[in-house]
């Protein structure tokens, strides 16, 4: 994680970004880079384009220009499927889980891009299909018991309360084996206990996992909590950049978020 | 009316078959009665029953599609029809032997099943099923117009297979010929079903953008389903042909894709015995309402409404959840 010099290496770099809606900018050449094995925040007020920075990274939607790197390699224009097999998991601010579908069975998608087997090999059941299914369902119930959720594997996903909820796709996500996971918006719905114990699972994935967390968050508390670098945004231009402490003092944030609290009111 | 008690019996024998041993019983006793049918048939009922088995293979490839896959396919007869001509031309105008000609209606199904699915699976539901629609229909008119498919009149005189000697030129053989591909179908399906293209088919119908930030190829899995589906087609073609020694374009039209269809949604989309037993529905129907002269149309039609008004989710129960 830490080159010869003794900095950290850059996991994700978006340089220049640009994205806009039928002539109207949402973002506007942004800059930011996520170092590797850091907890990282992207913050700013309601309709700042934090959601529409991340769908550019994930694929989802097409940048006019910019540069986004991945693990040294570009990812501008590939599909989403593509960008989640270099090893970018996200999660969904509106939870996003197959809901008919069994716990268990939610988080075995994540495997899908890990594995390979075909129809042939499902027809006719070789040695190989039995050993990689074997292998799908004993990783997705460690992804589970990862997060706490091993004894509901069987039920539907649908039926679990919200907090539960969220835990699957964080197991789903983690189950795609990757090296950065966005979160985008994990606090929003969740109690205060819930979000003490969603800072504990940011940290113990990280610290256990090893894998670089790249967040979006409305929840200043938990942002100032567990992030090491936190990005501010404003009508899709950085305004600030600093971690927790530099960022609170920082005028042009305060000046952002005050005018939005005033707006809310 | 005691809709309580009729209820209870349903759940009770639905509890019963949910054990292992119980459902494996009632699917050998199935199976013998399918083996020993013929015995006891006449002609009249032996070839209802073959054409049950015969819907039931293609109501299993189009389940593929529409049931598992979650993709509207309103023109799966051409893939049956691609199966049917391939088979039909080869042996009747380049005289190849008939089970050399599966391999090619297959591979010829599947073909057709890349070019309509190449260009078209990015496309959002109600655009596919208005694509799946025309080539359907392009299909059809093709046939009906080439030289080599016999035009409006289509192919007549097919020889009749032989199978370690026997000619296969009796109603029984060609029940039993069905019955296994219907058995084969069912096995494929359930395989499939419980795999992890399978579940990958169902990621995708679920939540197609949620299937995808997942790692899930969405254009490649759907291409998948309609490859595999139209495989299906071609081979239920290709025995169609022989059994019926000819073929012809009308046998392939809309209303036979929408049939097909009706045989998946009416059993219930994504469940192996519910599409068998719309199969069997909508060949049965209309023998059981014979008496009926005109009207039975009229009447499948009403009963089917009912079905669907009261059981929008097809004939059988959902097991779980």
């Amino acid at each position: 994680m830490v080159n010869r010099e003794g900095l950290l290496m850059t996991l994700l770099e978006v340089e220049k970004l640009v994205l806009s809606f039928a002539g109207l900018e949402v973002i506007r050449k942004l800059d930011f880079s996520v170092e590797e094995g850091t907890i990282a925040s992207l913050i700013g007020p309601n309709g700042a384009g934090k959601t529409s920075v991340f769908n550019c990274l994930t694929g989802f939607y097409r940048p006019d220009s910019g540069q986004i790197s991945f693990n040294n390699h570009s990812i501008l224009r590939l599909k989403p499927h593509k960008i989640t097999q270099s090893g970018m998991a996200r999660t969904f601010q509106n939870l996003r889980l197959f809901k008919s579908m069994t716990v268990l069975e939610n988080v075995m998608s994540g495997m899908h891009c890990r594995t390979s087997c075909g129809a042939i090999g499902a027809v006719f059941h070789t040695q190989s299909q039995r050993n990689e299914e074997e292998l799908i369902r004993q990783f997705s119930e460690e992804c589970l018991s990862f997060v706490g959720l091993l004894d509901k594997k069987d039920q539907y996903a649908g039926t679990l309360p919200y907090g539960d909820q969220r835990r699957v796709e964080w197991a789903r996500a983690l189950a795609t084996k990757p090296k950065l996971l966005l979160l985008d918006e994990p606090a929003a719905g969740l109690n205060h206990d819930e979000k003490q114990e969603l800072i504990e699972l940011i940290l113990h994935i990280r610290n256990t996992l090893g894998i670089t967390i790249f967040l979006i968050e409305h929840d200043m508390g938990l942002v100032m909590q567990v992030s090491e670098k936190i990005t501010v945004i404003d009508y899709g231009k950085k305004i600030a950049e600093g971690n927790a402490e530099e960022v609170q003092n920082n005028p042009k944030v305060i000046e952002a978020y005050l005018g939005s609290e005033d707006e809310e009111l | 009316m005691r809709p309580s008690s009729d209820t209870s019996m349903v759940t009770g024998v639905l509890n019963w078959l949910q054990h292992q041993h119980n459902r494996l019983i009632v699917l050998l006793v199935l199976a013998a009665m399918a083996m020993f049918f013929p015995l006891i048939a006449n002609n009249y009922m032996l070839e209802v029953l073959t054409n049950a088995w015969f819907y039931t293979i293609l109501c299993l490839g189009l389940n593929i599609v529409v049931g598992y896959a979650g993709l509207l396919d309103l023109g799966y007869a051409a893939f049956f029809a691609v199966g049917a001509y391939t088979t039909g031309i080869l042996t009747s105008q380049f005289g190849i032997n008939f089970w050399l000609t599966i391999p090619a209606a297959v591979f010829c199904s599947m073909v057709a099943g890349l070019i309509i699915g190449g260009p078209t699976l990015r496309l959002r539901s109600d655009y596919l099923a208005i694509v799946t629609l025309g080539f359907g229909e392009i299909v059809r008119i093709v046939a009906r117009n080439l030289e080599i498919t016999g035009g409006a009149s289509g192919l007549i005189g097919i020889e009749r297979p032989f199978f370690f000697g026997i000619e296969l030129n009796q109603g029984i053989h060609f029940y039993y010929v069905f019955l296994f591909l219907a058995v084969l179908a069912c096995f494929v399906s359930f395989r499939l079903q419980n795999s992890r293209l399978g579940r990958a088919w169902q990621y995708v119908r679920g939540d197609e953008d949620a299937a995808e930030a997942m790692g899930i190829n969405r254009v490649g899995v759907k291409l998948y389903a309609y490859v595999i589906g139209a495989m299906f087609g071609g081979v239920a073609g290709a025995f169609f042909a022989v059994k019926m020694t000819a073929i012809s374009p009308e046998t392939f039209t809309f209303s036979q894709s929408v049939l097909i269809l009706l045989g998946v949604v009416l059993g219930g989309m994504g469940k192996i015995p519910g599409v068998i037993v719309g199969a069997f529905a909508l060949v049965l129907f209309p023998e059981v309402f014979r008496d009926l002269g005109s009207m039975r149309m009229l009447v499948f039609g009403i009963v089917m409404l009912i079905i669907m008004l009261y059981r929008p989710e097809g004939i059988w129960p959902r097991g779980k959840s």
